[in-house]
């Protein structure tokens, strides 16, 4: 072992990872003028005017700094992993209680209201669950494969989460989705990502198209799944390729096969008959398919005792009932406006005016910057009040509309190099907490990027969370900056001591 | 590179990365749509008002002009604290309604923006030039000139009806036309002919920049379009005239129709009482006392009132008769004291008996166009009563009766003119005979016609024989009028038997007081007036007054009708007011010994005879 007093000379200037600062620093300072930029047109002001949304900014801005200094220098990173347990359950608690306590705003209960001051339990959230998560899969022996590792593992994500949805904070709880990415680092196996990836697309498959295709879809990938594994896959080519080619013809085949029914030419009996062949849905006719050969294929994977195949025959299933349950969770599960949103995304409905409204005046301002944007201020779409919640969640839009495809490219690439020397910096680390930390962080900031973004042009439905560090709003940004400080000292302290 | 888990993670960032900059490349560099939709956005299209087309009468003097009013416009964003009791001095108008509006303003700030919107409408340019003098003081106020109608002569207010803002409605049922702001013409000519009146709108395209100013011309005005005026119209009113005869008819419930016999053009054309046009120029604020008003100002009697006809009718009658032959001109037909049929009477005033064709027109005998009407119904080249009856039905609708006659008014009444069927329906079959229907014969029962139709029977008599459908429009420049207008439509009744009735309804006027000439009143000396009295039996109250005349007798220049309700007989009120209006006309005024006649014409007053309901 070194001696560590010669470490303990290397000062804040080496210890810590600058870019990170700087890179926070630049998206506050992005996020303070576009917001000016929102609201300066209504009420032109200084940005320095307190009374206006960047003014307040401002303040937020400073105090903001001031958590980043006080993380960085006054809190030793060494509590982290013995405080995770109190501070997750404080959390939690603080959670719980905001449904009681909390003030209403647009319909969730969400929000402390302390004077002047709104703060919302669930940006720090994201910090205990991180920290939690960090310390339980931090321990010696933990082994995410393990079934017992596992359901603590995905219980300390889940019960955060389920109670942001009964403060009916659907987008922010979906932000945990995110932690299957830190997971997967850490070992769990890349088929859950797979299966949550096909949950989602049979969904949307069922919703647009319709349950039969999206069985046929599963189908296919099933047995592609099970013949790749056991290294079929000239069987695949051979057998099920020409199989789910038929299925797919099915519907024609029947229609062809159902009469036209012409008035007065066919015969009593015959109409009867060809009202059978209607009565008879191709989705039926697939399922009767699939119910002959799953037997046949788990039969194989018993005799041989291959567990992949047996589980690949369970997820199948499981599969079909999700798309037969897909009318009753859209329908029944989701909330009104939420159902809306996904029918608008997917092209189900058009509805401009309506719940589109936001979408598509979203994507007008961001299209209308072009390449280089209309120029700081001058943006046109943002001073008619045409997008909604513009300094907050639709911030992005300003930025389309004022610096252009350029702006946009430079700020996601921003958040791209803030994710990557996060995760570069977790790689680095020697300890495990530091590492899986550093991966939460990532993730927490890369589901907001991507939802939020995606929301404002168009790739994902109207899910209302911030974008990190740029949208309008002290309790998200106190929140993203706590997380990512914790990770800088965590990081700092690693560098100190090593 | 080795392929572990967090270069896969690094490698899904970076594609999604990639994903969100695809989607930004195609929406904000490939796909033009959303550019153009925040054009739309950030274009202000400024309407510019084309000057409404001008009315003038047949002489070139104008009805409906336009003048300057100007809206004071508002630009809340630049108002300043200012001296609200010395801008209500100036615009005469009351700090309550300041505050109001401000109020107002405030209200839908966020509406309005930037932008100008209108605190007063149309205020005279007296008034707006005292503004102007202190407007420095009054930052954000503005005046924007508009032009509105103006009316300098007194005469057809209900002719050329008003003009107003459209509303909703308006728009509604004129999809594309009209935006909220623009005016229409609502009534009259204005309405009648608003597609050549309004002109084509124009319009500035210009762009506001992100506080919401007009910074720039949209492509330097390269789409703009300029505003063109409206066409100008020439009505075939006499404005002299019709201003003459609304004097006149001034206090009587009734019509003045005068037609120039050559053209079908209206020369007059009154309804009284009618709207002023001072009310026309500010409708608005009397549209209420003029809806209510329980004479109906906006009710245009003349072509919309069904009157029975009365004696007048008797010249038709004269007329089918000798186109018949079921008698002639020489005919003699007694009368004492009425026409005696079974136990019941048609009565008549005394006069002389036996009396000629002629002789009937002037003394208007009652009982001589009961012989004419049983013998045309009697007839017995008809087959049955019904044939006859219904062959008296289309003589007595060739000369218009019963039917629109199609000028161009856009409101007209048919009247009515029966026929067999109706008496089949109120009688039954066979239920019926001559005498049943006798009162046809003297224009009195189930007759309904308009003064429009007496005017256009007295034109058709004055051109032995036909008419052209009476219209108000004439053609000019830019305006062409349907030529159905310059066609001669013949009644049934040949040329030949004219000069009979011309020369009864010769002798009615100018054969001296004593003579037995009903309308001796209503000659004037050198111009030869022939013309026909009708006291039309009122059950509601006193009978009305009917008069028509021509003038002179050979190729005559006017044709009038007067129907004055509640005036008793033809000769009392309709005989003196159509004779002046006619002496008007071709004299250019009136002689001195029928001033009198005038005055007391001028200054009678007949409102309280009529009821109002």
């Amino acid at each position: 072992m070194r001696s560590a007093g010669g470490y303990r000379n290397r000062g804040i200037a080496k210890t810590i990872d600058w870019s990170l600062v700087f890179c926070w620093l630049i998206l506050i300072l992005i996020g303070w003028a576009n917001i000016y930029a929102s609201v300066h047109s209504s009420e032109p002001a200084s940005i320095f005017d307190f009374a206006s949304r960047s003014g307040k900014q401002f303040v937020w801005m400073a105090t903001a700094l001031g958590i980043a200094l006080f993380i960085l220098f006054v809190v030793p990173p060494r509590i982290y992993e013995g405080a995770s347990v109190p501070i997750y359950a404080f959390v939690l608690f603080l959670l719980v209680a905001v449904i009681f306590l909390g003030i209403e705003v647009k319909g969730s209960r969400s929000w402390f209201e302390f004077g002047p001051v709104r703060f919302q339990p669930a940006e720090i959230s994201k910090i205990s669950t991180s920290l939690m998560l960090a310390t339980v899969m931090s321990q010696l022996g933990y082994k995410i494969g393990r079934l017992k590792d596992f359901i603590i593992t995905a219980l300390i994500i889940l019960v955060p989460m389920l109670i942001i949805v009964g403060q009916s904070e659907t987008g922010s709880a979906l932000v945990y989705v995110g932690f299957i990415f830190m997971l997967y680092r850490e070992g769990l196996t890349g088929w859950l990502i797979f299966m949550v990836g096909m949950a989602i697309l049979l969904f949307i498959l069922t919703l647009t198209a319709s349950p039969f295709v999206a069985i046929l879809v599963l189908a296919g990938v099933a047995s592609l799944c099970i013949c790749l594994y056991s290294g079929r896959f000239r069987w695949w080519l051979i057998l099920c390729v020409p199989a789910i080619i038929l299925m797919a013809f099915v519907p024609n085949i029947l229609e062809a096969l159902t009469p036209v029914p012409i008035e007065g030419e066919l015969p009593a009996e015959e109409i009867v008959e060809a009202s059978l062949i209607s009565k008879i849905k191709p989705l039926y006719v697939l399922l009767g398919f699939i119910g002959l050969s799953i037997p046949f294929a788990a039969f194989h994977a018993f005799r041989e005792r291959n567990r992949f195949t047996q589980l690949a025959i369970v997820s199948a299933i499981a599969g079909i009932a999700l798309v037969f349950s897909v009318d009753f969770l859209f329908n029944e599960v989701l909330q009104d406006h939420q159902r809306k949103r996904i029918e608008v995304l997917l092209g189900m409905k058009e509805d401009p005016s309506g719940v589109g409204y936001n979408v598509n005046q979203s994507m007008i301002a961001i299209g209308s910057g072009g390449f280089s944007g209309k120029g700081y201020l001058n943006g046109t779409q943002t001073t008619y009040g045409f997008v909604p919640e513009q300094s907050t969640d639709f911030i992005f839009c300003t930025i389309g509309e004022e610096w252009g495809f350029m702006g946009c490219t430079i700020v996601i690439l921003l958040y791209v190099f803030l994710m990557w020397r996060i995760i570069k910096d977790a790689e680095r680390s020697r300890e495990a907490f530091t590492r899986i930390y550093g991966y939460c962080v990532a993730c927490c900031i890369f589901m907001h990027l991507f939802i939020n973004i995606g929301m404002t042009i168009g790739l994902m439905p109207v899910i209302g969370i911030p974008l990190p560090f740029i949208s309008y709003g002290g309790s998200s940004l106190w929140g993203f900056t706590a997380l990512l400080f914790i990770f800088i000292a965590l990081d700092r302290n690693e560098k100190k001591y090593f | 590179m080795k392929l572990n888990r967090e270069n896969k993670l690094l490698i899904g960032l970076c594609t999604a990365a990639v994903i969100l900059i695809a989607k930004l490349f195609s929406i904000q560099i490939l796909d033009d749509k959303y550019k153009m939709s925040a054009d739309n956005n950030t274009m202000v299209y400024a309407t510019i008002y084309p000057t409404r087309g001008i009315i003038n009468d047949r002489n070139g003097n104008i009805l409906v002009g336009n003048k300057v009013a100007y809206d004071l416009m508002v630009t809340p964003k630049e108002v300043e604290p200012f001296d609200t009791l010395a801008l209500c001095e100036v615009l005469d108008i009351t700090p309550e309604f300041v505050r109001e509006k401000m109020d107002e303003f405030y209200r839908n700030r966020r509406r309005i923006g930037y932008q100008s919107v209108v605190m007063i409408k149309q205020i005279p340019p007296e008034t707006y030039m005292k503004f102007a003098e202190v407007a420095y003081k009054f930052p954000g106020f503005r005046g924007q000139a508009r032009s509105i109608r103006e009316y300098p002569f007194n005469a057809g207010g209900n002719l050329l009806g008003y003009v107003s803002e459209v509303n909703a409605k308006y728009i509604e049922n004129h999809p594309g036309e009209y935006k909220s702001g623009d005016y229409a013409g609502m009534t009259g000519i204005e309405a009648a002919r608003e597609t050549e009146l309004r002109g084509e709108k124009g319009y500035n395209i210009w762009l506001r920049n992100s506080r919401n100013k007009i910074e720039s011309r949209y492509r330097d005005g390269e789409l703009d379009k300029e505003a063109v005026p409206g066409d100008d119209i020439m009505t075939t009113i006499d404005a002299e005239l019709q201003r003459y005869g609304q004097m006149l008819m001034a206090n009587k419930v009734g019509s003045l129709v005068a037609i120039e016999p050559s053209t079908g053009e209206i020369l007059t054309l009154v309804s009284s009482p009618g709207i002023d046009v001072d009310q026309l120029a500010n409708i608005g604020q009397h549209y209420k006392d003029i809806s209510t008003d329980p004479y109906k100002p906006m009710f245009n009697r003349a072509v919309q009132a069904s009157y029975p006809p009365g004696s007048v009718f008797k010249l038709v009658n004269g007329l089918i008769g000798l186109q018949e032959e079921v008698f002639s001109p020489n005919t003699l037909y007694p009368c004492n004291m009425g026409y005696h049929f079974g136990r019941n009477k048609l009565g008549c005033h005394a006069h002389k008996s036996p009396l000629n064709f002629e002789e009937s027109i002037m003394m208007s005998c009652n009982a001589y166009y009961c012989y004419v009407l049983r013998s045309l119904l009697e007839n017995p080249k008809y087959a049955s009563i019904d044939e006859a009856m219904d062959k008296w039905n289309e003589y007595v609708k060739s000369f218009g009766f019963g039917q629109k006659l199609g000028s161009d008014f856009p409101s007209e009444l048919g009247g009515n003119i029966p026929d067999s069927k109706y008496y089949n329906r109120v009688y039954r079959k066979g239920g019926w005979k001559a005498t049943t229907v006798i009162s046809l014969s003297i224009g009195q029962g189930e007759i309904g016609c308009t003064p429009l139709h007496l005017a256009n029977l007295c034109a058709t008599i004055a051109n032995r024989g036909f008419y052209y459908t009476p219209h108000i429009i004439k053609d000019s420049e830019n305006v062409t009028i349907d030529p159905k207008y310059k066609e001669k439509n013949y009644t049934m009744v040949d040329t030949t038997h004219f000069h009979k009735v011309i020369g009864g309804m010769y002798k009615a006027v100018n054969s001296g007081y004593g003579s037995g000439g009903t309308a001796s009143v209503a000659a004037v000396e050198g111009l030869d007036i022939c013309g026909k009295t009708g006291t039309a039996q009122n059950p509601h109250g006193n009978d009305h007054s009917v008069f028509i005349c021509f003038a002179p007798r050979d190729n005559p220049k006017i044709a009038v009708a007067a129907y004055v309700e509640n005036g008793g007989f033809g000769a009392t009120w309709a005989a003196p007011i159509a004779s002046l209006l006619t002496e008007k006309y071709l004299n250019g005024e009136i002689s001195k010994d029928r001033k009198s006649l005038e005055d007391r014409m001028l200054k009678g007053n007949l409102m309280d005879r009529v009821k109002v309901k």
